[in-house]
């Protein structure tokens, strides 16, 4: 930690820099001791921490600005900006479908929803929400049902561990690690997988897909009560987090608050339910609530998540295995990818049946795949918003057409984005400690409130 | 892309459908440049957005629009606080003149049948080509007391950027119009702090418009060259 502003000059300690309000002192290291006599001398002197945006618990780069007194934080703003990448720009010189492989990007830790919430709004725009086959919203739900818990897991496990309950993070890694296997084994990819498609996904489940995910489910409900058994109950887990980053329901409402952070504060507020999308309204799960506003009862209720999940991954293996066989992508032609991935002799690529098909039987089907792969296909002029409900929050997709085979716009609505802005209303009047278990609560990826 | 059009368009002109001009086109396959060699360069495109819907917009959207207008009307606000109501993919967007868009948003929130208490953010387009509406704000608002979703679009002149921010209704509405105002350059008046978010404070430019490059550099492949993304050719 160090205070701000200024040069880093050891001989500007003290000294009235230009511009400045007051004295500066400049602190990289050095005699903590001789730093305090110094303020000792006007004990009225604001002291402004920026913790970050190298800290190990601000979540990736998050820098926030800090006014102590004492130990109280007397004022927090957050500093933002430090990963941006221009990812909404970039998909504006991109092809529809390619535009999957940037948004999942986004927010690392739930590639799937950025996917899936991106394709939804170009499949609105296109006006096929209707032809998308069963299996794929299946497969989908499956997917992001599963990219629930591991993000849920990073939140519980690097939340844990920045308030010293490091078995958290060792216990919540190793299971997220059998959730990024089932992905890699689906997709081909632990992360960024660019799986979900506009019209579909991009391929099938692998065979034995269905016996992974039974046993991983199996595996869950063992060690999930982990979990409870180490803190539910922890007095020094429950002293840390209870009452610390409250924020109430009108806060929350004032704030655009979504996702656990909201139904903490009591709220069954949850777009799978309100609104459903991909077929959530024929799975049987509840949305869990806390009614304590803070810390804990935002844990408790991603605990509770994680097991939600988990039925409705039970009921998704059911329709993978009624529904074995079907499509995964929509059957038209104009804007399906044409090519299901197949292992070949030289590792995973276009399918052989399908290179066999477009170079010696149809001339036509080559001309669409040359068509598809190169242009793209047009979506019509308009705009549209589609909505995912994410472990953060709602995440929401604003994609406006021009009528060509690229974006004209992608926003994405970030739930981190929005959710930081919370930190000021959490962490003022507590203490400098309790800044990192609020922040932690509120499961911040840089990645997606950057983007 | 297939619509027949006539022989010998005249400049500017094409099927017009009423909507939203938002710029025209000449030829196809991305060919701008050199003479015509797909035969295809007399054409010319308009290429518009939905237009405005009439009554009956169907589903709650008439609910909606009758409340907001009763209300409207008993705060003493004109008529023409509404421009436009567009019903696109059954999603209804409501066109504001900014000098009425806090008023009109006070009341979705405020008024009991309408109730949208929830705002997910702004998002700002860019349509150079829109003569005096070049900058649009589009504002998602959703209720969850009966459960509706409606958008807020306002627009400015490039030369007047200037749109009311929504802070006072809308706190959330903070981090998003900065954003909205480093990436486009709407200034949102009215807002307490509106300074640059994601690009550094000292930047240049508001990268997402459509004037702002994005840049890159050719990368040769195999003894090809690979224009920069922003060099390739579009097929819009």
């Amino acid at each position: 930690m160090t205070v701000i502003d200024g040069s880093a000059r050891p001989e500007a300690d003290g000294e009235s820099v230009p511009g400045a309000e007051g004295r500066i002192f400049n602190v990289a290291g050095g005699d903590w001791d001789e730093i305090l006599s110094g303020l000792q001398e006007s004990p009225e002197e604001r002291i402004v921490v920026n913790m970050g945006p190298q800290h190990p618990s601000t979540h990736g780069v998050l820098r926030v600005i800090l006014e102590i007194d004492g130990e109280t934080v007397t004022e927090a703003r957050c500093g933002i900006g430090y990963l941006h990448t221009g990812i909404e720009k970039n998909t504006e010189f991109r092809s529809w479908v390619q535009g999957t492989t940037f948004v999942t990007r986004m927010d690392y830790l739930t590639p799937l929803f950025n996917e899936t919430a991106y394709c939804l709004a170009v499949e609105k725009a296109l006006d096929i929400e209707d032809q998308i086959p069963e299996r794929a919203s299946v497969i989908r739900v499956l997917m992001m049902e599963l990219n629930r818990i591991s993000s849920h897991l990073v939140c519980l496990a690097t939340g844990g561990m920045e308030m010293g309950a490091l078995t958290m993070m060792t216990a919540g890694f190793r299971e997220r690690e059998e959730t990024l296997d089932l992905f890699e084994f689906i997709t081909g990819l632990r992360m960024n997988h660019a799986y979900v498609r506009p019209g579909g996904v991009a391929q099938d489940l692998p065979p034995g897909a269905v016996d992974k995910i039974g046993s991983y489910i199996k595996l869950m409900r063992k060690r999930f009560p982990d979990y409870a058994k180490l803190c539910n109950e922890n007095p020094i887990f429950r002293g840390r987090t209870e009452g610390v980053g409250y924020l109430d329901l009108a806060g929350c409402m004032a704030l655009g608050i979504t996702g656990p952070t909201l139904r903490s504060a009591g709220l069954p507020h949850d777009l799978r339910k309100s609104e459903p999308y991909c077929g959530y309204e024929t799975y049987e799960f509840d949305v869990p609530t806390w009614d304590t506003a803070d810390s804990y009862g935002r844990y408790r209720v991603r605990l509770a998540e994680m097991y939600e999940s988990l039925r409705i991954v039970e009921q998704c293996l059911d329709r993978i295995q009624r529904t074995q066989g079907q499509p995964v992508m929509v059957s038209d032609r104009k804007i399906a990818w044409p090519a299901q991935l197949a292992l070949g002799g030289d590792g995973m690529g276009n399918s052989l049946d399908h290179i066999r098909h477009i170079m010696g039987d149809s001339m036509e089907a080559l001309i669409h795949h040359f068509k598809l792969v190169t242009e793209g296909f047009h979506v019509p002029p308009g705009q549209v918003y589609a909505a995912v409900e994410s472990p953060k929050g709602e995440l929401g997709v604003h994609v406006v057409s021009d009528g060509g085979t690229r974006p004209y716009r992608v926003h994405f609505r970030d739930p981190s984005f929005t959710n930081l802005q919370a930190t000021a209303a959490m962490c003022e009047g507590g203490q400098l400690a309790d800044v990192i278990v609020a922040i932690a609560s509120i499961d911040p990826v840089m990645g997606g409130v950057d983007r | 892309m297939t619509e027949n059009v006539p022989a010998l368009p005249e400049p500017g002109a094409g099927p017009e459908s009423g909507g939203e001009l938002i710029a025209t086109r000449k030829g196809m396959f991305g060919a701008r440049n050199g003479g015509d060699t797909s035969g295809y360069g007399g054409l010319v495109r308009r290429i518009e957005l939905p237009g405005a819907t009439e009554r009956p917009l169907g589903g709650y959207f008439d609910i909606v629009a009758d409340e907001l207008e009763g209300a409207l009307e008993e705060k003493g606000l004109p008529l023409e606080a509404i421009s436009a109501y567009v019903v696109y993919r059954g999603q209804l967007t409501i066109h504001v003149p900014r000098e009425h868009l806090v008023a009109v948003a006070r009341t979705l929130r405020d008024d009991p049948a309408l109730r949208f208490e929830m705002c997910l953010g702004v998002t700002g387009i860019h349509f150079p080509e829109e003569a005096g509406r070049e900058l649009h704000s589009v504002t998602p608002l959703l209720s969850i007391t009966h459960n509706r979703r409606i958008r807020l679009e306002t627009t400015a002149p490039d030369i007047d950027p200037h749109i009311p921010s929504l802070f006072d209704v809308y706190p959330t509405v903070d981090w998003h119009e900065r954003e909205s105002y480093d990436m486009f350059g709407i200034i949102y008046d009215g807002h307490p702090g509106l300074t640059r978010i994601l690009m550094p404070d000292d930047w240049l430019g508001h990268p997402q418009r459509k004037d702002y490059p994005l840049g890159g550099i050719p990368v040769e492949f195999k003894g090809a060259q690979i224009p920069a993304p922003d060099q390739r050719r579009a097929y819009s």
